[in-house]
């Protein structure tokens, strides 16, 4: 009789946790945050993969006879054959006659890989040092010595510092923007495995002789996917920028290659007559920025709500 | 207490070492050879050879360390190659605009972000609140060097209203030095009064939650009383905290904000020095960051035992 109830009581609260919980994908389509964020990183997204396709020509290419032009003037250009075209250049020409409006496309493509390769790179080997000296007691130690070292150095710094290391390029910079991440990943990771190894399930596992990878992989894991999504997304935005910062700064990506950072950086030195060439990326870049961050402010109300009172 | 703060200390030197360590590769994790990179592209062997010696690269690793170390320890850093100066010679002359900088840019942001967070916290969820939250998402999301170039070009450019770029030392008349530091001051500010207010918000909506909030409404304090006195103090460690992890931000910024505005200081070097790959710079100027930040960091920590008595370690 009492078990009976019991089981009653069960089902019903269980059906209303039901009713009260939808599935994450509902609760994420119904944020907002996610929604207009989301949005607007697929559009970015879009324009980076269909650049070519959107009335663009070779960011690259060098032409003396139209340099500093102004937003929406039309311009005719010499082809290599003789004939001449007319466009319109919609964002101006920068001070080698290059197309603003082609450059800050195709800086997109940049701006993303820099981003999600930084955030899923810092996320792998975060999460993996993060289980490992969460659980491994001796380890533990050591490894957080080491992060409190590196986030000791701040991080635009070190990653100055990790840049001058080695040759100027996409790689690099990649690399130097991982490393001062990665600690804040580990940290976080850490938290995590520290407050659900005394959970009774891990004990469980143990105790019929479950393996140490077995655990991290199947129990403890699935624990830190939540609030990892939620700060990758944070680390995208911030690498976007550490990359346009890097390259404004002249020490990140060769110049050769358009990325907004050197957009800007060229436009430098006729800011005072041509606010134009820092104008367009910076919007682009501010834009995206801002997508991927309420991207991620939204991600963190849904999928981590105990995380949305801490900061 | 004293325990504490000897706990704390102890803690700090790991931190230090790492830093240092960290730096003192630097040099030597450099692909090819670190005589040869400080001594630039014109050197002959002899000179070379001569770097070799003077740096001590023949003896084992840690040596080395040592003798870095023990160098450093009595400010002795080495010599720029490209600045043609020593080290700690310039960066004694380049000390102060990135000083005033960042002390303008604290005052700035702390006097603005923390009134900010406590009005969006009173009125949260409302349209302030919003507004307020709004910004602060949009100051993390657009980058130090634009936020520069946008106030050059509204309150300079346009408006004509405050010199373009540039530096006076504070020697030279504080009107002059003053006028200077006003656009690259609230430029760097505006992601730090980002960060503030955001934790100023969060924080004090958590008091306002507490037991003794209630009761001190329930007693008939005015709402300001209860906000201030009440709410705020209480909400104080947090926001502290942030402020003091903020200061990375802040070196970040400050590394920036001294390319756009052409300013004299530090973070200009640092980027010059970069640029000139000239390593005995980069590995003093990355030292001094971090230990500055680390300090301060750890004043704060201890500060918290004496202003809050419930804080025990």
């Amino acid at each position: 009789m009492t078990i009976a109830l019991e089981n009653e009581v069960d089902a019903a609260a269980a059906r209303a946790a039901a009713v009260a919980r939808p599935s994450v994908w509902k609760r994420l389509s119904q944020n907002m945050s996610v929604r207009i964020g989301g949005a607007m990183v697929l559009v970015m997204v879009l324009i980076g993969l269909a650049a070519p396709l959107l009335g663009t020509i070779d960011p690259a290419r060098i032409d003396p006879t139209t340099r500093n032009r102004k937003p929406g003037v039309e311009v005719t250009v010499r082809n290599d054959d003789g004939t001449r075209t007319t466009r319109t250049v919609h964002m101006g020409t920068d001070s080698l006659g290059r197309d603003i409006y082609s450059r800050v496309l195709y800086g997109a493509r940049v701006s993303l890989i820099v981003g999600i390769s930084v955030a899923s790179l810092s996320i792998v080997i975060g999460v993996f040092i993060g289980l490992v000296s969460g659980y491994i007691r001796w380890l533990d130690g050591i490894v957080m010595r080491i992060m409190d070292g590196l986030m000791a150095i701040p991080g635009i710094l070190l990653a100055i510092g990790l840049v001058s290391l080695f040759r100027a390029g996409l790689g690099t910079v990649i690399f130097a923007i991982v490393v001062p991440e990665i600690p804040r990943v580990v940290r976080l990771v850490r938290s995590v495995v520290l407050s659900v190894r005394e959970e009774p399930y891990v004990e469980a596992a143990i105790s019929v002789g479950t393996p140490l990878p077995k655990i991290l992989w199947r129990h403890i894991l699935p624990n830190t996917i939540a609030p990892v999504i939620v700060q990758g997304t944070f680390i995208c935005g911030a690498a976007i920028l550490a990359e346009a910062t890097l390259s404004f700064l002249g020490i990140g990506i060769p110049t050769d290659t358009p990325t907004w950072g050197n957009i800007m950086a060229e436009g430098r030195q006729f800011f005072r007559v041509h606010p134009h060439n820092i104008l367009y990326p910076a919007i682009f870049l501010a834009i995206t920025v801002l997508a991927v961050n309420m991207l991620g402010d939204g991600l963190r109300d849904t999928l981590d709500p105990k995380m949305s009172k801490r900061v | 207490m004293f325990a504490f703060i000897a706990r704390r200390l102890v803690a700090t030197i790991p931190v230090l070492l790492f830093v240092a360590i960290f730096v003192f590769m630097l040099l030597r994790l450099t692909p090819g050879d670190p005589a040869a990179v400080i001594a630039g592209d014109n050197a002959t062997s002899d000179q070379v050879a001569a770097i070799r010696a003077k740096l001590g690269l023949d003896e084992p690793l840690h040596t080395q360390f040592f003798i870095w170390s023990g160098k450093a320890l009595a400010g002795d850093f080495g010599e720029s190659f490209f600045f043609k100066k020593t080290v700690a010679e310039l960066i004694v002359q380049r000390i102060e605009p990135t000083a005033m900088l960042a002390l303008c840019t604290l005052i700035l942001a702390v006097s603005i972000a923390v009134p900010l967070g406590v009005l969006a916290a009173a009125r949260q969820g409302g349209w302030v609140d919003r507004a307020i939250m709004g910004f602060s998402v949009l100051g993390f999301s657009v980058p130090v060097f634009v936020v520069g170039y946008l106030l050059i070009y509204l309150f300079a450019i346009q408006w004509g209203l405050l010199p373009v770029q540039g530096y006076r030392r504070i020697a030279e008349g504080f009107g002059d030095f003053i006028i200077r530091l006003i656009l690259p001051s609230v430029t760097l500010a505006v992601i730090y009064i980002a960060l503030i207010s955001r934790i100023t918000r969060a924080s004090v909506i958590e008091t306002l939650g507490e037991d003794y909030i209630r009761t001190a409404r329930a007693k008939g304090l005015p709402g300001r009383t209860v906000l201030l006195r009440h709410a705020l103090r209480n909400a104080a460690v947090p926001i502290i905290t942030v402020i003091g992890i903020g200061i990375a931000l802040l070196i970040g910024g400050v590394v920036v904000t001294e390319s756009v505005y052409n300013i004299p200081g530090v973070g200009r070097l640092t980027v010059d020095a970069v640029l000139a790959r000239d390593f005995p710079v980069i590995q003093v100027v990355i030292l001094m960051f971090s230990f500055v930040y680390v300090l301060i960091n750890l004043v704060i920590d201890i500060a918290y035992s004496f202003f809050d008595p419930r804080i025990r370690y």
